[in-house]
């Protein structure tokens, strides 16, 4: 507990944008086979040290097989609600997730240089206490530290619907589930929300065994992974609206709210659609009745190719899908980011109109039959993926792996882990030839968080002026 | 206390009227909630023979509440759960989980003075009334600094000062309101006996 509100909560986000730059970015080390133990790569993003663009520290976890996927912080700027007022907890420790073990470290990251675990939560207990597994998105919010999962109960996941569990922001333990009217939610993936209109939003992937041992062909050509997004009245706990986007809109993933709390709008990627192989985006908002809405704004055609150059999977297609595996949104909600996994491109938007998004930029790194080499000239495995975007909107991280058995399906000559980084500058957006990181031997990257919160973390409770 | 909620009504609809109507709500519960807990008490003052017990009984009832709060620094999560459109609900919530009523009790006892009065041939009903009348004078008088020293806050913020200063004039005085409830506690015991 501080005596003042920790200096990294931003009342809005345009102070957030305002605040000192990035000194470190904290990056999940995951082992494929789970041959090593996964950890956190601390890197240090300060262009003016010496060991720029190097892994200065890493938290290797004791225990094997866990695959860290995504993971977020125990408090933001969520803190600095005027409801809840918890203003005084620190931006300390991180919340990281094994998606396979279903086991939680909390790792304290205080110093970034000697960061440690503080606490393991077992997956017994997180069996136990939620009936979910798989824990997945963090968001730190009213009731504490809210974690999406993509399991319900049993071996397989498969006894019950998955959902969300709250976590205690202080202490770290399990409070229990959140939900108490799902509605026809049965699926989980991304969650975020807006504090001062209560509302969340929710989406889907697909269950584990649609996951876990890649991607399934027959599934996803039959429409089984999810395609529905849900809003929620976030303090009632409650499902008060469904929309489906259309069974051919195949797994709904990262949900993306406008940071202004005055807005009541937002975006969803799509990965791909079943009839064409087009990638999408969706920007969801409330009408003036107060209904949810949602169409498809943003739509990435496929890339022809050779069936000789296409991975097993693909190669009846004939192309390449974009797979639109990740999005972002800038803090001045003016860029949208959108990872085509698939054809190995990083897109830049300008939403400033959510409705009417313009393509800005584009760069391109990796992708299947075309790996195209970093400006540096070393390879980027796979494509670009988790991207995460600097709070002053400068400098855009990305990271290249998807999900272990699906990098593999996907990209079955690469491997590797790296983690790059394009500014966004007079110049436009364009790749920076000396931030490159290589992965140690074995170890694939995904998710990217930034020293003192960045654009997938922070949640605003006042509006813009 | 809540008056950054009035800040935050008033930038959401860009009126100043906003910011006034919060204050009010904001007002309404947190005089309710120091009602509700002033109200019992200013009957039980009717029990004239027990005053001194009362006064020493409240005065404790406090300091526990101040050590409580000592001991266990969460904050209450049902709070957590409040619509952000409640605000007077908010308010009376808040006010109770701190122990704002509670923390006026042994100062409303005090200014009863129950021991001038020739207590013997009064009719406990016309005692009882002028007690509430006093209950609810303290209650208004509490609420109305509250308000004004938190209007005063919320309107500086809002009118000249912006957000930026949110964070840097919010202190973490969970500490200083514990003790304080302890130090009003014995204050309330000091003058009973």
């Amino acid at each position: 507990m501080n005596l003042r509100p920790d200096p990294t909560f931003h009342p809005t986000a345009q102070l957030a944008m305002q605040a000192p730059v990035e000194n470190y970015a904290f990056t999940v080390m995951l082992s494929p086979d789970g041959e090593q133990s996964d950890g956190i790569a601390v890197v240090d993003v300060n262009p003016k040290s010496d060991s720029y663009g190097q892994i200065v520290h890493k938290v290797i976890v004791p225990h094997k097989g866990d695959e860290f996927h995504h993971f977020g912080w125990n408090a933001c700027s969520s803190s600095l609600s005027p409801l809840t007022g918890h203003a005084f907890l620190e931006r300390r420790y991180l919340i990281v997730p094994g998606i396979r073990s279903s086991r939680i470290y909390i790792i304290d990251v205080k110093d970034p240089l000697k960061a440690k675990i503080h606490k393991t939560i077992e997956p017994e207990e997180v069996f136990a206490k939620t009936g979910y597994s798989r824990p997945h998105t963090i968001h730190c919010g009213p009731e504490g530290i809210y974690v999406s999962t993509l399991g319900g109960g049993g071996e397989d996941g498969t006894d019950g619907p998955p959902g969300i569990f709250i976590m205690d922001c202080e202490t770290f333990e399990i409070i229990g589930r959140y939900e108490m009217d799902r509605g026809e939610q049965d699926k989980h993936y991304d969650f975020w929300w807006n504090l001062p209109q209560d509302y969340m939003v929710s989406s889907e992937w697909g269950l584990p065994p649609q996951f876990e041992g890649g991607i399934v062909a027959e599934d996803l050509l039959s429409n089984k992974y999810g395609h529905k997004i849900h809003f929620w009245d976030l303090r009632a706990r409650k499902n008060i609206q469904t929309i489906d986007l259309g069974e051919n809109h195949q797994m709904a993933l990262e949900i993306r709210p406008a940071h202004d709390p005055a807005k009541a709008y937002g975006f969803c990627g799509v990965v791909v659609d079943t009839t064409n192989l087009q990638g999408s985006i969706f920007t969801w908002w409330r009408d003036d009745d107060g209904k949810w809405q949602a169409r498809k704004t943003i739509t990435i055609d496929p890339r022809p190719e050779d069936a000789d150059n296409l991975p097993e999977l693909l190669k009846g297609f004939g192309a390449v899908p974009p797979l639109v595996t990740d999005i972002d949104l800038s803090l001045d909600d003016k860029y949208l980011y959108v990872a085509c996994w698939g054809l190995g491109e990083m897109h830049q938007y300008d939403v400033s109109d959510p409705m009417n998004p313009v393509l800005a930029g584009k760069v391109e790194v990796g992708g299947i039959a075309r790996g195209a080499a970093h400006p540096n000239g070393k390879p980027f495995a796979y494509g670009p993926q988790m991207v995460e975007i600097s709070r002053d909107g400068k400098r855009v991280y990305w990271t290249n792996s998807l999900y272990s058995t699906w990098d593999d399906q996907f990209y079955p000559d690469d491997e590797g882990g790296q983690m790059v980084m394009a500014n966004n500058d007079e110049n436009g957006f364009h790749l920076d030839k000396d931030f490159y990181v290589d992965f140690p031997e074995g170890l694939r990257s995904h998710q990217i968080r930034l020293e003192g919160g960045d654009c997938s973390t922070d949640s605003f409770c006042y509006p813009n002026v | 206390m809540g008056w950054p909620l009035a800040v935050s009504a008033a930038l959401f609809e860009q009126k100043t009227a906003a910011l006034l109507r919060a204050l009010v709500a904001l007002a309404v519960g947190h005089f309710l909630a120091m009602t509700a807990i002033l109200l019992p008490f200013s009957m039980m003052t009717a029990l004239v023979e027990w005053e001194q017990h009362l006064r020493i009984g409240a005065g404790l009832l406090v300091i526990a509440l101040g050590f409580y709060l000592l001991i266990n620094r969460r904050h209450p999560r049902f709070l957590a759960r409040v619509k952000p459109t409640r605000l007077a609900l908010w308010s009376f919530l808040a006010a109770m989980a701190h122990g704002a009523g509670l923390m006026l009790v042994p100062i409303y006892l005090g200014l009863c003075a129950i021991d001038e009065l020739d207590a013997g041939h009064q009719a406990a009903g016309a005692l009882m009334a002028s007690n509430m009348g006093t209950a609810v004078l303290v209650a208004v008088a509490h609420t109305a600094a509250m308000t004004l020293a938190g209007g005063a806050l919320a309107a500086g913020m809002y009118f000249w000062l912006g957000l930026k200063f949110l964070s840097k004039t919010w202190f973490n005085l969970d500490v200083v309101w514990a003790l304080s409830l302890v130090l009003v506690g014995l204050f309330g015991i000091w003058s009973a006996v």
